[in-house]
């Protein structure tokens, strides 16, 4: 699997045989693979298939039974401010009384340390960071105020403004409107022409086949590591995917719920 | 208008109802704010639980001939923690492990009092609060705790209020989580203590969580829900002891219902939310 690098750059990432899971129950087994730097690299697998635990893992926020993952040449949780992360958006408590501003400003707490508050630079950042996904003008309302499809756009801009290296988003295209998947597939596009690794677990194959570099599918295994064109055989996915999915006449596939 | 003003002002004339305010105003202002943290993390339980818990911390140190006050603090500072350290273990929830434990140590409260002969006095107020019975000493030690607690909110706002809204990112980003989470619930449990003397045990709740959830219907944005929280804390204290006073009623039942009139007051009437503000303009539906 390592083969297909040039030796000479390190991945950003590196999982090796790691084995996960909660209480008694195993959620991942025996999964290995690497993110190259300045990929975009997505996460597929059905529901409970252990996205959400792989991504907790590869952040330190889960220990896992064995195994372990190398995050830019480090062992266990990785350097802070070099990693970003989108939770899912179902975890996120909307009834909060926040500004959209504040939810962003957020993003910067991991660096500016304990006690000390929020500078300039970091509400500069924060406020580029909406900008960028087209809600400067939210930045006053109350988080629960947006629609769905703005909160998730605010959650981005939270992860830009980590400015972090390495970006790791839990389901950032679920539940959007074409055109915002449109919107957001182009800013994963800018973000990797800046140097960014991004890391999106999702459930959508085609956006990943048409616009991901690689992609680990994932059921509690690694089922199969690589070029989506390579990965995405009508084998691997129904490994994958088993009763979920259903390969239409016209070509054309279809996840269940 | 001389009567007015007497009427307002004879209460005050007694130094122990000039205790007293200032005692349950101090109180009230601090569980306030920290119970805008409470409401909103959806941990009233805990705040009905850590008063109870203190009870038995409360009646070792009456054995033992301690302070029953920084007895009932230990107990509920270490009820918070093991509630924390069970729960984090991720194999029994959040309220259970709350209600195994408060339960515990309310009944370890109870065995020991039990064996006592004569607690009726002092333990009793624990129970149900005796605000005309604070000492100056009591005042000053509760603005001293409320002071250290009001310092630390301001200083670890940002913390804390990462961690209560998404406590996974909060993680991610290198916040210690859990020490902010433990520090969070042992700043409750110090609330609720120094909230026995004021209305008891058995209503200090009231003090974290109504004005708090008074204060939600009022506000969006969470250091003005703490204002007039603070606000509603400050005022109930006032009309409940002149109630108390002029009625001759127990004053930390006077205090509670009159926050919970405050409450009622803003559930019908507050803009936009309130119920007969529904009734009348419907809103938009949120997209």
């Amino acid at each position: 699997m390592a083969g297909n690098g040039t030796g000479t750059e390190p991945y950003v990432v590196e999982v090796r045989d790691l084995r996960a899971g909660y209480g008694s129950h195993s959620a991942l087994e025996d999964v290995s693979f690497t993110i190259e730097p300045g990929c975009l690299a997505g996460l597929v697998g059905p529901n409970g298939s252990g996205k959400s635990t792989l991504l907790k893992v590869m952040l330190g926020l889960h220990r896992p039974w064995r195994g372990e993952v190398l995050t830019y040449g480090r062992y266990g949780r990785p350097e802070r401010g070099r990693v970003g992360y989108m939770p899912q958006s179902e975890l996120v408590d909307w009834a909060f009384p926040v500004t959209v501003a504040q939810v962003v400003l957020m993003g910067r707490y991991g660096r500016i340390g304990l006690v000390r508050q929020p500078g300039r630079r970091d509400r500069e950042t924060a406020m580029a960071a909406l900008e960028r996904v087209r809600l400067a003008d939210r930045a006053g309302r109350m988080i629960g105020e947006l629609s769905g499809g703005e909160q998730r756009r605010a959650l981005i801009a939270r992860v830009l403004a980590q400015e972090a290296d390495l970006l790791l988003l839990d389901e950032p295209l679920a539940g959007l409107d074409a055109t915002a998947q449109h919107d957001l597939l182009r800013l994963f596009e800018e973000l990797r022409r800046e140097g960014k690794t991004l890391f999106v677990a999702t459930h959508d194959l085609s956006c990943v086949a048409a616009d991901f570099d690689h992609v680990v599918l994932l059921n509690r295994r690694v089922i199969a590591f690589g070029r989506p064109a390579d990965v995405f055989t009508e084998e691997n996915l129904s490994a994958a995917f088993q009763r979920h999915l259903f390969v239409l006449p016209q070509g054309t596939t279809i996840i269940g719920p | 208008m001389s009567e007015i003003a007497d009427f307002l002002r004879d209460p005050w004339t007694f130094e122990f109802m000039r205790r007293a305010l200032l005692a349950a105003m101090v109180v009230s202002a601090v569980a306030a704010v920290v119970g805008s943290f409470v409401i909103l993390k959806g941990m009233a339980f805990i705040g009905d639980a850590l008063p109870h818990a203190s009870f038995g911390g409360v009646a070792v140190a009456f054995v033992l001939g301690a302070n029953l006050y920084l007895g009932g603090a230990i107990a509920a500072v270490v009820t918070a923690l093991l509630i924390g350290f069970v729960s984090r273990r991720g194999l029994i929830k959040y309220d259970t492990a709350i209600g195994i434990l408060f339960v515990g140590a309310f009944a370890l409260g109870v065995m020991i009092v039990s064996t006592q002969r004569n607690y009726t006095g002092d333990l009793f107020s624990f129970v149900f609060g005796n605000i005309f019975a604070v000492s100056w000493n009591d005042v000053w030690t509760t603005a001293a705790l409320s002071t250290v607690i009001l310092i630390l909110v301001v200083l670890f706002y940002k913390e804390i209020l990462f961690v209560a809204y998404d406590p996974s990112m909060a993680a991610a980003s290198g916040l210690p989580v859990a020490a902010i989470q433990y520090g969070l619930l042992a700043l409750v449990g110090v609330t609720t203590v120094i909230g026995l003397q004021t209305v008891g045990i058995v209503l200090v709740v009231a003090l974290l969580v109504t004005p708090a959830a008074t204060a939600q219907l009022l506000t969006r944005r969470l250091p003005p829900m703490m204002a007039v929280g603070a606000l509603v804390g400050v005022l109930s204290s006032l009309a409940g002891l002149y109630i108390a006073y002029y009625a001759d009623v127990a004053a930390s039942a006077a205090i509670v219902l009159t926050a919970t009139g405050f409450f009622a007051l803003a559930f019908l009437f507050a803009p936009e939310r309130g119920l007969l503000w529904q009734r009348r303009f419907v809103p938009a539906e949120r997209a």
